[in-house]
């Protein structure tokens, strides 16, 4: 029997345009490639700006993870400068990236993972007062009453009765894979609706310390927002305790509803913690200062590698053994495609090379996205939620050893299941586990200090471009929602020379090296992955939401010199 | 996205129906009219017109597609702050196609987008996020192997209207700030034969989103605009004109660096680069994510998002704008808002009616989120 060519495109329920390929047969799949099909070149247009604007500009890279570009261009200008920032202001930093893992990983598992999971016409043949036993017996949250299921599922039953199905419209609904009982299809569906709401509040976090969201305020040297308790238009008390209110219910939801959720429908998937692990390489940068920045030791979630799934040892990352290659990438370097290169090195330059659009198949490409291929050692990295965890695990981290070990418990698997489909999925829900509980000890710390007296939130000795030195470089690095960020500065008499950015979803939909070595999107795809319907690619959709992707675009460009101005490789 | 909160309309019922089968009372609807109204800058009184306007409607079709961008503007349409009023807005549409939200992939996401525009066609409303990049033959952003520019244009033939949001669909934003690599422009570069309106920003506040829909719905032509094709309910002030901080400017009292003992008193941010004297911008009445705060409200200057090519006129971020006079001079400001924007009306009117409006959002419900047991 003969391969079947399959292409998804778009791949939706993610951020940006991502075109997946693959060949099956035989139920399974047996090539995979993963395209990115947008490019916006924002790298070149920094050149010659303020650095102390360059947060602002790399932010508009994503509007989901909203924060994560700015406060790694933030601390990349302050280690080229110098600056401390005040502890305050690494706290508000914390607690708005804290708040920014916690929003953005529920609404990924309910609003762009859950779909591929859960039934929602399914959902309309349960027994209400099924679904209230289940989720009373997994949780003590408030709404778990038949009444309450009862009242969504009937909103359902009309919704669908009017034939006009909306976003729902050409679901997979019926897919043979879809395994869940109908009373927990509803309960899912319940707490899809519930958790639009909860969103929209907790994320107002932002809007208190930035102003806004998406796209919040930060600045080079601290935070804008001054601390006054007797001002009006400064955080005072009240403004501190909206905040501590929506950390609150950011952690009850999470553990009486997210987490429970997850355990529950993950227990019908068990099968899926042997699909799709991939690449066996697991990088985390490490998040959240403790102290100083530049202190990895005090990093909530720690800097380590995992190598071929072997959780007995935490190697340690040097960044200057990354290095890209182009070999499957619509760019060249002068010296060939056989090359790596170092990304201070970075020499690119993007030449499409695809077929004329409209197309049907970039598989049969030698070259065939937008994407490099960022490589460690020579080795292929997964990132994200379950590269934080292995490596929190592997190094001890409590919170971590307990949770993951509550989790395998629970599903009655054991470690090797983490490195699966289902692994990045669980992982997620428990890394925004410990981060809802350590909201709380960031937030007691700021008013202790606030307290104490101390109120600063921003350093003023190097604002002034005449106190910088004529040049300078500098590392920002952050481990965002969807894994490792790096962002590296160069400043030249006050302005930017060269800017550059290595991504998460550089790493994880990276294309085929030199050595073809598939990136781990690929790699995941390839392994053990069934495939039932080439038509209806559910599977498909399982694992690749799995990464939570997040394409906006990867670059690096030349002057027309050929010179490197700068280099971003954008999440 | 509140669209999924929500029940579509069954054959024949309309609005007012559907609100009536879903517990909201006459007066709730009225009550919220009449806010809209005023949003919307058509006064009170236009309430019970809305309303009619409202429940008239039938289900339209709405079609949202997403070109080269980073998909903020969506974002912040998904934290449209009005629980229980602000859902029924959107309930009015039946949302065919998102990328961000849409169950289907691939060729049956595809599908869902021909069929609706076959099945509306000349009716639909089509929301448009991100830019258009030209250079090289379109191959910077592909969607199912099609150019931008292609999925743009076929979205368009057949809507009724289009409402670019965001300022990449508006002209391009970051992407096409100096010197633009990808050649990426805005909606109205591409699409000439259509009413397009630009709820710009960088993003958008969501709420200026659904009210810019609901003005369609109900009136079924687009609100009044600017000269840049904003629309005036959201975009005919100057931030300047409605800043809570506008007394400390008058009065020479401005923060001179960050968390000094000015910025802790809440001054003017003039000197610390605020765009607002330049910007026109829903921001101070509106106010983000539920009536919580704004950027000047959090201490931090406005970079003038609103504004087109604001990424190179508006910066360096933290200089000071030129010209910007003081208290007794206000002539030179008046001028420049005058070269921005056409259609800024008198300021009293409009600050008395910011204010109502601010003061109503404020004292709006925020979303109901049960605290659970401990």
């Amino acid at each position: 029997m003969a391969a079947t060519k399959v292409v998804v495109d778009p791949i939706t329920r993610i951020e940006g345009h991502l075109r997946i390929e693959a060949q099956a047969e035989g139920g399974r799949i047996t090539n995979a490639w993963a395209h990115s099909t947008q490019f916006r070149g924002i790298e070149i247009v920094m050149q010659g700006r303020d650095p102390r604007d360059a947060w602002a500009f790399t932010q508009r890279i994503c509007g989901v993870c909203t924060v994560v570009h700015a406060v790694a261009s933030c601390r990349a200008v302050e280690d080229a400068l110098d600056i401390t920032i005040p502890p305050n202001a690494n706290l508000i930093r914390n607690l708005i990236h804290g708040m920014q893992f916690i929003q953005d990983h529920v609404i990924h598992f309910y609003h762009l993972h859950a779909l591929d999971w859960v039934d929602v016409i399914s959902a309309l043949s349960a027994d209400p007062a099924g679904t209230a036993r289940i989720a009373k017996s997994i949780s003590p949250w408030p709404n778990n009453s038949e009444t309450y299921f009862k009242a969504v599922q009937d909103r359902v039953k009309q919704f669908a009765s009017g034939g006009q199905l909306g976003i729902f419209t050409n679901g997979y609904w019926g897919h043979p894979a879809y395994k869940l009982p109908a009373e927990v299809n509803l309960l899912a569906v319940a707490h899809y609706l519930e958790a639009l709401d909860w969103q929209r509040d907790v994320i107002r976090v932002h809007t208190i310390f930035g102003g806004k969201n998406p796209h919040p305020n930060f600045l080079v040297g601290g935070m804008a927002s001054a601390i006054n308790l007797d001002g009006t238009a400064t955080i005072n008390a009240e403004k501190l305790i909206d905040i501590q209110g929506m950390i609150r219910r950011a952690r009850v939801f999470v553990e009486q509803v997210y987490w429970p959720d997850l355990v529950a429908i993950a227990g019908f998937y068990k099968d899926w913690a042997a699909i799709g692990g991939g690449v066996p390489n697991f990088l985390a940068v490490g998040e959240f200062p403790q102290g100083d920045v530049r202190d990895i030791e005090k990093l909530y979630f720690p800097r380590g590698i995992i190598l071929d799934k072997d959780l007995s040892k935490v190697h340690p990352y040097d960044h200057k053994l990354v290095k890209e290659y182009i070999t499957s990438s619509w760019y060249q370097y002068a010296g060939g495609d056989g090359v790596g290169l170092h990304p201070w090195e970075g020499e690119t330059k993007p030449v499409y090379s695809g077929p004329k659009p409209p197309y049907e198949f970039l598989q049969d490409q030698q070259k065939y996205t937008w994407m490099k291929a960022p490589r460690y050692e020579g080795k292929p990295m997964q990132v994200g939620p379950l590269s934080r965890m292995l490596v929190a695990y592997a190094s001890g981290h409590e919170g971590a050893k307990e949770l993951v070990g509550a989790a395998l418990g629970k599903l009655n698997v054991g470690p090797a299941a983490l490195f699966s489909t289902l692994g990045r999925t669980a992982a997620r829900g428990i890394e925004t586990v410990l981060l809802a509980r350590q909201m709380e000890v960031w937030f007691g710390q700021l008013i202790d200090r606030i307290k104490s007296g101390d109120t600063r939130t921003f350093e003023k000795s190097k604002w002034e471009p005449s106190s910088w030195p004529a040049t300078a470089e500098g590392y920002g690095y952050l481990d965002a929602p969807r894994g490792a960020l790096g962002h590296w500065v160069q400043i030249a008499n006050g302005k930017i020379s060269r800017y550059q950015c290595v991504v998460p979803s550089t790493w994880n939909c990276s294309p085929r090296d030199g050595q073809g070595q598939m990136g781990p999107y690929e790699a995941a795809l390839t392994d053990h992955h069934p495939l039932l319907k080439p038509d209806e690619p559910l599977e498909i959709l399982r694992t690749i939401h799995s990464f939570d992707p997040c394409m906006s675009c990867g670059v690096h460009v030349l002057d027309a010199t050929g010179a490197p101005i700068v280099e971003v490789k954008v999440q | 996205m509140n669209l999924l909160t929500q029940q579509p309309a069954l054959a024949g019922e309309t609005l007012g129906e559907r609100l009536q089968s879903r517990g909201v009372s006459r007066r709730d609807f009225l009550e919220f009219c009449g806010r809209l109204a005023v949003v919307l800058g058509l006064g009170e009184l236009a309430g019970p017109r809305l309303a009619h306007a409202l429940q008239s409607v039938r289900r339209p079709s709405v079609i949202w597609i997403q070109l080269q961008e980073c998909t903020g503007c969506v974002e912040s349409v998904l934290r449209t702050v009005e629980p229980t009023i602000g859902n029924l807005l959107l309930e009015m549409v039946s949302l065919d196609y998102s990328h961000t939200i849409m169950a289907a992939a691939g060729h049956q996401a595809e599908a869902a987008l021909q069929k609706a525009m076959q099945d509306n066609a000349g009716k639909y409303l089509l929301i448009v996020t991100g830019s258009i990049p030209l250079a090289d033959g379109g191959v910077y952003t592909t969607i199912g192997g099609r150019t931008a520019k292609a999925v743009l244009e076929e979205a368009a033939h057949g809507a009724a209207a289009i409402v670019a949001v965001g300022a990449c669909a508006h002209w391009g934003s970051v992407q096409a700030a100096r010197p633009n690599p990808t050649g990426a422009v805005g909606v109205s570069e591409v699409i000439k034969d259509k009413p397009v309106i630009n709820v710009t920003g960088c993003p958008p506040i969501g709420d200026v989103v659904t009210a810019t829909v609901a003005h369609f719905l109900t009136f079924n032509r687009l609100p009044a605009t600017d000269s840049d094709g904003r629309p005036l309910f959201a975009y005919g002030k100057r931030i300047h004109d409605q800043c809570p901080r506008r007394a400390h400017f008058d009065a020479g009292q401005y923060v001179e660096v960050f968390d000094d003992e000015n910025a802790r008193k809440g001054w003017c941010l003039y000197h610390v680069g605020c765009k607002g004297p330049a910007t026109f911008s829903p921001c101070p009445i509106f106010q983000w994510n539920g009536g919580t705060s704004w950027p000047i409200g959090a201490g931090h200057p406005c970079i003038g998002c609103t504004e087109r090519n604001f990424w190179d006129t508006m910066s360096p971020f933290y200089d000071r704008l030129p010209d910007v006079g003081g208290f007794g001079v206000e002539r030179t400001v008046d001028i420049m808002g005058a070269a921005l924007a056409i259609g800024a009306t008198a300021g009293v009117a409009a600050h008395a009616i910011a204010t109502g409006v601010h003061q109503a959002r404020l004292r709006r419900q925020l979303p109901v989120i049960p605290d659970g047991k401990e």
